[in-house]
């Protein structure tokens, strides 16, 4: 696009200059003699990247990451992965004197005799969270507005992994400090594993060196902790970015948008700085977090004793789904052959669930391709009005989380709202398996209605708040068409059709032999896509706009005997009009 | 019918697309007035900036760590000042560069082509034909032997990987010992070991004991010491003998109590004795309803009735609380009559009871 700059100040010039040859083109030219850098950076340098809000969700996870990497080293300058018992003699008296580990001891040296080290490990803790909690939005942003369709399914199984290696190095992560509550999430993670049939003991044994608690267990979640998930994540997260780069960003539809193009600013300058920027934002927010919000505060849980417990222990809030589904889980226990013994109470939530739901998570955009038969590649995104099934789905996933999330706190709520623990604990088994029914139906239908409303501004346009009255005496509101730009907008998407089995025999007329999975394929695709409104036809909109037009030409009789304020209707040259007042 | 997999990519637009909208010249583009505002803007954001670097520098050297730990919202001043002072000074990096970018950058939007992420056939073709011929010129097809002999090699790469890791720690079996109370099957406690008090190690008389009373109890042995007075169990065995053996004595109207059969004579004048651990994950227990002798685990909520065999009323524990059978001493004295009768804490496979 041609833009007239003459008349305009320097900033949207982009005349290059020609370059002069200077100490930069030196070393420049330099390194590409060696490194040909400038084959790839040709393209790159002014890669366009969509703009939109939401496109910044990944991005928080992204430079949180990058802080946790930065304060995380700071933190390993001081901390002592041991678990060798001594008597810790630093600044916070309370606890002078008292056994307990040095990792322990480590912490509390970091948290009152390190300067800055109180703040490292708060900012530390803190953009855990941020880490974890923008990975969780950044994914239902994704699924939401349909962004893990094909070319991205992969990237998406990579997205979840990443979320499931987070959960588990906060795990790991806050595990170390060896204080009275981490202990016993130890303790609780010790239970867990026992529990798995024929193997939970050798793998308790093995991972805490012996019986628990044993004293290989902190240096072994260490290096967990600061190398092996940390190198994963790394390679996932440039993976990501890689695929991310590859494929281009997604962008929602709009005027000059379309499935083959991007459209957006250039990487370099603008992209450049708006992320640059957001990176010192994020690390200047968790900075800020850390210096005035306390988290994990382990001199007042004190060392771990397992004789010991805190009431209200907790784990970090996104640990506490599972948890949730461990305190409503009816104590179920099977005795086989008076020999074993299968712990359901335990196993069932705690390892078989999170493993079903992060399984059930990576395998969304397959099953969604498989019932949709849409082997496209997307790149506008979609609303999540038009997807109502998909949004439905999600809606209905995150009741489910929602839930066991709540029964995971389940004696905090019933201390703060004085309920019985039991009765709430009873509710919540209840709700977990009704409330993503309940709130499935709600979301597709509330959806379905929301395109309905679209094709309403389509057809007859917007409400404008103007009450007409008839000459009969009827009151009717006026409607004008909505802007050519956000009509466009409201049309840019895909017909959905629904799959049909007709058409699936060989030329005999026999039914194809995957027939059965084809049934269960056109019933899912009927419930997927059965309900939802189409746009409207370019015929359907010049009929609605001549029904318009010829409701209008009635109307004109009535110009002149507009009430006041209803002259302002856009179909009529309004200049020198003024509110009559008066009244 | 195979074409629906194939659906044209072009979608059917009732409305035409308009094209991107014009662009519209922002104030700092058209009035080098706004222009140098804005520049100023983000200099002085940069330089405050600086201020905030340069406070965190003195507020590093004039604030003391240590000793005034919660002077500030609970936490030392230093590590407010500090946080405060970083903050600042990365957040109006963050903002100026972000207003430079917003006032001062061009903000044309480009547009960039698309390609598909798919390499063109042409390309899967060359790669095919290459792969092909480097795996006919190695052979592989055309030499079973090496190839099956190499796979099998590989595979039993395994075994060395997995049997390293043998050592990562001993089985349950390996451990168990009934005389030192080592594994999943034994705790300390002994025929004839007193019942002490938490924390300070004196041993309990039935008398000290209300009814209604819940004392944390331990095993004497974690606080015996020897002729020099060091601990006979200290560091990893104490914390393991603690995570099995920690008990609670509780004190109830004899009526009020059902023992189970066999356990009519496990208590000592209403005194009852079980373990601490709770059942269900392995959290200590101590949250004690004393009108109705319920036991809450503060973990999971797993509650259990002391006047009942420690029989589970609530909760996801599956396995009544084991009791320790207790009796009283030639000197008055509560002390164990034997070691738990069953494994106590969370279930495992090789739980036989």
């Amino acid at each position: 696009m041609a833009i007239d700059t003459s008349k305009v100040a320097s900033s949207n010039s982009s005349a290059a200059t020609p370059a002069k040859p200077s100490k930069a083109g030196a070393v420049a030219t330099w390194a590409d003699d060696r490194l040909g850098l400038a084959t790839m950076a040709k393209k790159n340098l002014r890669k366009v990247f969509p703009d939109h809000w939401s496109f910044m969700l990944g991005e928080i996870a992204l430079w949180s990451f990058v802080v946790l990497l930065l304060s995380g080293v700071f933190l390993t300058l001081w901390f002592t992965p041991s678990m060798s018992e001594v008597h810790y003699e630093g600044s916070y008296d309370q606890l002078r004197g008292i056994a307990m580990s040095e990792a322990m001891v480590s912490t509390l040296n970091i948290s009152f005799d390190v300067r800055g080290g109180l703040l490292m490990r708060q900012m530390h803790h803190w953009a855990a969270m941020l880490f974890i909690a923008s990975m969780m939005i950044h994914l239902l942003r994704v699924f939401f507005t349909g962004a893990h369709r094909k070319p991205r399914e992969l990237n998406w199984v990579i997205g979840s992994l990443l979320l499931l290696l987070g959960t588990l190095e906060g795990f790991t992560g806050y595990s170390l400090p060896d204080d009275l509550l981490s202990g016993t999430g130890v303790r609780a993670a010790d239970g867990f594993m026992k529990s798995i049939p024929v193997v939970g003991t050798y793998l308790s044994f093995f991972l805490f060196g012996g019986e628990f608690p044993g004293d290989a267990i902190i240096p072994r979640l260490y290096i967990i902790h600061v190398l092996l998930i940390p190198g994963l994540l790394l390679a996932l997260i440039a993976a990501h970015m890689l695929l991310l780069v590859y494929h281009k960003h997604t962008q929602w539809p709009g005027p000059g948008r379309t499935e083959q193009n991007v459209v957006g600013f250039p990487m370099l300058p603008v992209y450049a700085a708006k992320a640059g920027g957001f990176f010192f934002i994020v690390f200047g927010v968790t900075a800020l977090m850390g210096g005035l919000m306390q988290i994990n505060p382990v001199w007042m849980y004190g060392p771990y004793d397992p004789s010991k417990v805190t009431a209200g222990s907790q784990p970090d809030w996104y640990m506490g789904w599972p948890d949730g589904a461990l305190r409503i889980m009816p104590g179920w226990e099977t005795h086989l052959w008076g020999d074993f013994t299968i712990a359901w109470n335990v196993f069932l939530p705690i390892i078989v669930l999170p493993g079903l739901m992060f399984t059930i998570l990576m395998l969304l955009p397959f099953l969604e391709s498989w019932i949709t038969g849409d082997k496209r590649d997307h790149h506008l995104l979609q609303r999540p009005r038009n997807a109502p099934t998909r949004t439905a789905l999600m809606v209905a996933l995150m009741t489910f989380y929602g839930i066991l999330w709540a029964a995971g706190g389940n004696d905090i709520i019933a201390i703060k709202l004085h309920m019985s623990i039991n009765t709430i604990t009873y509710w919540l088994r209840f709700l977990v398996f009704v409330g993503p029914v309940i709130a499935f139906l709600i979301t597709r239908r509330w959806c379905i209605s929301l395109q309905r409303h679209d094709n309403e501004k389509l057809l007859h346009g917007y409400e404008t708040g103007i009450i007409m009255r008839s000459p009969e005496g009827g009151y009717s509101e006026k409607h004008l068409p909505i802007s050519p730009a956000r009509a466009y907008t409201l049309t840019a998407r895909d017909r959905d059709e629904v799959y049909t089995v007709e058409g699936d025999v060989d030329e005999n007329g026999i039914a194809a032999p995957a027939s059965r999975k084809n049934a269960l394929r056109a019933r899912l695709s009927t419930l997927w896509f059965g309900d939802n409104v189409q746009k409207p036809t370019a015929e359907e909109l010049e009929e609605a706009h001549h029904h318009a037009e010829h409701e209008h030409e009635l109307q004109a009789s009535l110009d002149g005997h507009a009430a006041d304020g209803h002259q302002f209707d856009g179909h009529h040259s309004v200049d020198g009009e003024t509110l009559r007042g008066g009244h | 019918m195979s074409g629906h997999d194939n659906l044209p990519v072009q979608v059917e637009e009732p409305i035409d697309n308009p094209g991107l909208p014009e662009h519209h010249w922002r104030p700092t583009d058209v009035d080098p007035k706004a222009e140098k505002r804005a520049e100023r803007q983000v200099a002085a954001l940069f330089g405050l900036s600086a201020v905030c670097a340069v406070l965190f520098v003195v507020a590093y050297f004039a604030l003391e760590v240590g000793d005034n730990h919660d002077t500030v919202l609970g936490m030392g001043a230093s590590n407010v000042a500090l946080g405060a002072s970083l903050g600042g000074a990365l957040l109006l990096i963050g903002v100026g560069i972000i207003q430079w970018a917003r006032k001062l950058m061009a903000d044309v939007e480009l547009t960039e082509q698309r390609h598909p992420a798919a390499s063109s056939d042409e390309d899967r073709a060359l790669t095919v034909a290459a792969l092909q011929a480097g795996l006919e010129e190695s052979g592989i097809a055309r030499r079973p032997l090496v190839r099956n002999s190499l796979l099998g090699a590989v595979a039993i790469l395994g075994a060395p990987a997995v049997v390293l890791l043998r050592d990562l720690g001993p089985t349950n079996a390996q451990v168990s010992d009934a005389e030192t109370g080592a594994g999943l099957e034994h705790t300390v406690w002994k025929k004839g070991m007193r019942v002490v008090r938490d924390v300070v190690g004196t041993p309990i008389r039935p008398s000290d004991v209300e009814i209604g009373d819940l004392f944390n109890a331990e095993p004497a042995a974690i606080f015996e010491t020897d002729e020099n007075g060091q601990p006979l169990i200290e560091g990893v065995p104490l914390q393991v003998a603690k995570s099995k053996a920690a008990v609670v004595l509780i004190r109830m109207d004899p009526a009020d109590n059902t023992p189970a059969r066999g356990r009519e004579n496990w208590s000592v004048d209403g005194i009852l004795c079980y373990s601490k651990i709770c059942t269900h994950v392995g959290c200590p227990i101590s949250l004690n309803e004393r009108k109705t002798h319920h036991l809450l685990c503060p973990c999971h909520q797993s509650t259990f009735d002391l006047a009942d065999a420690g029989r589970v009323i609530f909760g996801p524990a599956a396995r009544a609380l084991p009791q320790l059978p207790i009796a009283v001493d030639s000197e008055g004295y509560i002390v164990a009559q034997s070691d738990f009768t069953e494994p106590v804490g969370p279930s495992f496979w090789e739980r036989d009871s």
